[in-house]
């Protein structure tokens, strides 16, 4: 009874505590505070500036027509109704979802190999997981650049490789048919950053997991699959994401080997990508407030998509902790 | 009530306030204030945007110009092609360059949206000698009656032909010159070679899809109006000329073999294609002239002009012109500058820096087109030999240079552009036939015309 009483009345002050702290932590709480937000400022600053009013100002250009040069004219939601009409969004736009769906589970695939295989390196992770963070510093400009030469159907470096073991190379680079699979072969130059974050998450699986499943009588591939898998669950979801959202907004390698400088006059309707119409429409055409209008389209895309995503996670993703 | 919703309508007005504030602009900003006069004293900053002092012929006018600006004017170069995405920002923020170095087919576009100021004033006041340029180039920076730019540069292209493929197989320039459709498809069976199923030589290159207004115009068909209101681009001729040059490519396994070919040539050295014996023949601008004089003057060329069926040369035009952003700061002295880079005697001192260095270097000078035709003729008489075929090159690029059209400026261009060579395109890759793929980008192209007319007419 004396510590059912001792239990409640500790309660009953840390109620107290709660609701109104005493002056000498109001005062510390709020030093903490603006401690806190000076620290904060820069970045807060930077987002404020830098993306929020970029948001805001893209919404309200969204409902203007406005070529850049002139003031923007209010005209309500015609740029919206124009985007039904506009065929050219649905060829966009389903190039970017084959891209992506293409993309998606062969860059994840190829990382987690690769990520795989480090974790059994030894002493020699270290270097390859240099060498394969490397290839991601190479401008995207070049990756494109480099499409160009290494998927020429006639010398392209490719096409020699399938030629040894008997397969003729398609027109990587011409065929409608073959443009997409080659971008996303080429795509994956750059797999080493996920390579990097997978390997951590590997690097955090507890190794009595392990030993234990080894006394079960598991093999690698068992191992892998019931252990490795769920326990780095959260990590592939989390790249599953951010690789999603950067396919559906692809730009720069398509860009610079269809439609950019240097081969500007071959143009390939299965390379226009949903940002690159967005670029042509407001650069090229100087309709920026119908630009504005697609990129909320795509935000809105991206947005169902990204949900979807987490809502089938929910049966996939083994968080820690977490009771199922 | 009005208490309870002041808050949110002060923070709506506020923002409105905010938003219509930032796209600053400067569109219909004109020259109204200046006075142009070629004896003036000038004075201020001139920021050019767009080009590059890379060689003699531009150092030696860009020296020129700044002299004749005098010492009080400030001379800064944002080198490099125009980059319409910075040009933008800085006409956004109200801030634009004073002069403007843009590609020719971009001044319709730039003026109709008020980007760009007439020239009309500064040619008069300044004493710009219009009627010198090239028809061509003029009517391509001249719209709704008004001047936009001042031309700078012709760029043309005319036949370029390897003469040992020619003979051997019994074929001569005439074959491939264009002026008989079915003498160019014969010879392109004649000189292609395919080898286990790879293309090893390009019999005949249509160049496709830049030059379809060439080969439109050829058959009888411009791709736009003259006043550049109305699309032509499912014309019977156009269709007709698309077929042809599509189909020549078709002979030798398609667009795609010829287009990966053409792409693995090292077409800037020695290795390029003629000089290798990988190409038969292709229509070509100029410079590429230079290009293989300079890297394979051994390679055994043959030239002639483009021709239409009746025989008659043909070329098509394209070029620079030098333009005043509207909220220029300095129109007087971007008129100026403008006036001297484009005149006789300095395309002519530039002529002769480029001559004086090929001399030193024992090549031959094989001449400038400037798009202004009085400065063409003295540089034509520049001309040094460099001997056969090379000769006979650099008259067939004067001739193709007298000859040539342009399409006429239009409040749509990008467009209109991106319409025509996209259709090209889908032919090329097999996704749609000509008629089709043009039916469709005449639809897109004159909804782009009609929309761009319409918001013109509507704001005047």
């Amino acid at each position: 009874m004396t510590s059912v009483a001792a239990r409640a009345r500790t309660k009953e002050l840390l109620k107290h505590e709660h609701h109104s702290p005493s002056p000498a932590k109001r005062r510390s709480r709020r030093r903490n505070l603006v401690g806190a937000l000076l620290f904060l400022s820069p970045w807060i600053l930077g987002f404020l500036i830098f993306t929020f009013w970029p948001i805001v100002y893209s919404a309200y250009l969204s409902l203007t027509d406005y070529d850049v040069i002139n003031d923007p004219n209010f005209v309500g939601l015609d740029n919206y109704a124009t985007m039904m009409d506009d065929p050219k969004i649905a060829l966009a736009l389903s190039n970017t979802f084959i891209y992506t769906l293409l993309k998606v589970p062969a860059y994840m695939v190829l990382s987690l190999g690769l990520a795989l295989l480090l974790d059994h390196a030894g002493r020699a992770s270290g270097f390859f997981r240099t060498v394969f963070f490397l290839p991601k510093m190479t401008p995207p400009v070049a990756v494109g650049v480099m499409f160009l030469l290494l998927f020429n159907g006639q010398s392209g470096l490719v096409n020699a490789g399938l030629e040894t073991i008997g397969i003729n190379g398609p027109s990587w680079t011409t065929d409608p048919n073959w443009v997409k699979p080659g971008l996303v072969l080429m795509s994956l130059w750059t797999v080493g950053a996920s390579v990097i974050i997978l390997l951590a998450a590997l690097r955090n699986v507890p190794q009595d997991l392990y030993e234990s499943a080894r006394i079960d009588g598991a093999n690698f591939w068992q191992q892998t699959r019931h252990v490795t898998i769920p326990l780095i669950s959260p990590t592939i979801f989390f790249l599953v994401i951010v690789n999603t959202i950067g396919a559906l907004q692809s730009f720069d390698e398509a860009y610079t080997a269809f439609f950019g400088s240097g081969n500007t006059t071959y143009s390939n309707d299965a390379a226009l990508f949903y940002v690159i119409y967005l670029f042509q429409q407001a650069f090229q055409f100087l309709h920026m407030g119908y630009a504005s209008a697609l990129a909320w389209l795509l935000f809105l895309v991206i947005m169902v998509i990204t949900g979807i995503q987490f809502v089938v996670s929910r049966r996939l993703v083994h968080y820690e902790g977490e009771a199922k | 009530m009005f208490q309870k919703f002041a808050p949110g309508l002060a923070v709506a007005a506020a923002a409105s306030i905010v938003l219509t504030s930032c796209a600053v602009g400067t569109g219909a900003a004109g020259d109204d204030d200046t006075t142009y006069d070629p004896d003036a004293t000038l004075s201020g900053d001139l920021q050019v945007m767009g080009f590059g002092a890379g060689d003699e012929i531009a150092t030696t006018r860009f020296d020129l110009a700044k002299e004749a600006l005098g010492a009080d004017v400030d001379v800064k170069l944002i080198e490099g092609d125009l980059d319409m995405q910075q040009f933008l920002s800085s006409v956004a923020a109200g801030d634009p360059p004073e002069l403007l170095y843009a590609n020719r087919d971009q001044i319709g576009s730039l003026a109709a949206r008020g980007a760009i100021m007439s020239l009309d004033n500064c040619i008069d006041g300044e004493g710009i000698q219009a009627d010198q340029f090239v028809e061509a180039a003029l009517d391509q920076v001249t719209f709704r009656d008004s001047v936009y730019g001042i031309p700078e540069f012709n760029s043309i292209m005319f036949t370029m032909a390897n003469a040992d493929l020619l003979d051997a197989a019994g074929l001569t320039i005439d074959d491939v010159n264009g002026s008989d459709w079915d003498a160019v498809a014969a010879a392109n069976e004649k000189l292609m070679r395919n080898d286990g199923g790879k293309l090893t030589v390009i019999g005949v290159d249509t160049k496709l899809p830049e030059f379809l207004p060439l080969w439109a115009k050829a058959n009888g068909a411009s791709l736009i109006s003259d006043d550049g209101k109305t699309a032509q681009l499912n014309d019977p001729a156009v269709v007709e000329a698309l077929e042809f040059a599509v189909s020549i490519y078709d002979a030798q396994g398609g667009f795609s073999a010829v287009k990966a070919f053409r792409d693995s040539a090292d077409f800037f050295g020695a290795g390029n294609q003629y000089a290798t014996g990988a190409l038969g023949s292709m229509w070509m601008e100029q410079w590429y002239l230079n290009v293989l004089n300079d890297v394979s003057p051994d390679a055994p060329m043959a030239f002639d002009t483009f021709r239409d069926p009746s025989g008659e040369p043909l070329a098509y035009a394209s070029g620079s012109a030098w333009a005043i952003p509207a909220g220029s700061d300095n129109p007087a002295a971007s008129c100026r500058f403008a006036r001297v880079m484009t005149e006789v005697d300095s395309w002519v001192a530039a002529a002769q820096a480029r001559l004086d260095l090929r001399n030193e270097e024992g090549k031959p000078f094989t001449g400038v087109l400037t798009g202004n035709s009085v400065a063409d003729e003295e540089i034509h008489g520049m001309v040094t030999s460099g001997g056969e075929p090379w000769d006979s090159g650099v008259e067939a690029m004067y001739e193709a240079n007298d000859n040539a059209f342009s399409l006429p400026a239009n409040p749509a261009d990008a467009e209109f552009k991106t319409a025509w060579q996209d259709a090209v395109n889908r032919v090329l890759n097999g996704q749609e036939d000509a008629q089709t793929a043009l039916d469709k980008a005449q639809e897109e192209a004159q909804s782009a015309l009609d929309e761009a007319w319409e918001k013109l007419e509507a704001e005047e």
